[in-house]
């Protein structure tokens, strides 16, 4: 069985490995967005060549991070597939129908504040997190 | 659906972090098919009777019969 237990390990090995690599991707995602946006301001002075090679950036690392969970999601057994594919499904619906009404109520002036899409990328991640926990609580 | 794997796993003495590494897949997962909360798919199945050397039906059991 130890031969079995070695296998089990390589699995969880790859797991973690595909898992710290979505993180690293992530984290330069997050602080390239940081850069485009208060680069202009506060490191270059809104020169337009700086200004697009950071937008560049934040796009290429952006495929990164995509490529990066694509190759989480297609590691993962089918049972914690099933989980991912049920939150992306909540999180896409949810996203999408609460969006657009947020976006409604800022249209039709019902809110006082303007609706932004940092708020409604928050609010799709929270979902997505929640959702997961869900999954994953009731399979236990 | 009902299955064996429990049984079948405690005769040989593996634990289910064993079997998962035996059939590729997490130890979260065996834990979900023992308990019925979760069917798996049939290329899993398939791989769960070639480790136990038996056919599907003598490892799962369709509910409904």
């Amino acid at each position: 069985m130890s031969q079995k237990s070695l296998e089990s390990s390589q699995w969880t090995t790859r797991q973690n490995r595909n898992a710290r690599a979505l993180a690293r991707w992530t984290t330069a995602w997050v602080l390239s967005l940081a850069l485009a946006q208060f680069g202009p301001r506060f490191l270059w002075d809104e020169a337009t060549l700086l200004s697009s090679i950071g937008i560049a950036l934040n796009l290429a690392i952006g495929i990164g991070m995509i490529l990066a969970n694509r190759r989480l999601i297609m590691d993962l057994d089918e049972m914690q597939r099933q989980v991912q594919l049920e939150a992306m499904a909540f999180a896409l619906g949810i996203g999408l129908v609460f969006g657009l009404a947020y976006a409604m109520l800022d249209t039709v002036n019902l809110i006082s504040f303007d609706a932004r899409i940092p708020e409604l990328a928050a609010f799709i991640a929270l979902v997505f997190m929640a959702s997961v926990f869900r999954g994953t609580r009731r399979l236990k | 659906m009902k299955n064996r794997l429990k049984v079948l796993r405690a005769e040989r003495d593996w634990t289910q972090a064993d079997l998962a590494g035996a059939v590729d897949v997490s130890r979260q997962t065996i834990n979900a098919i023992e308990k019925g909360k979760f069917d798996p798919s049939l290329p899993l199945a398939f791989r769960f009777a070639r480790l136990f050397e038996k056919s599907i039906e003598e490892i799962f059991e369709d509910d409904a019969v």
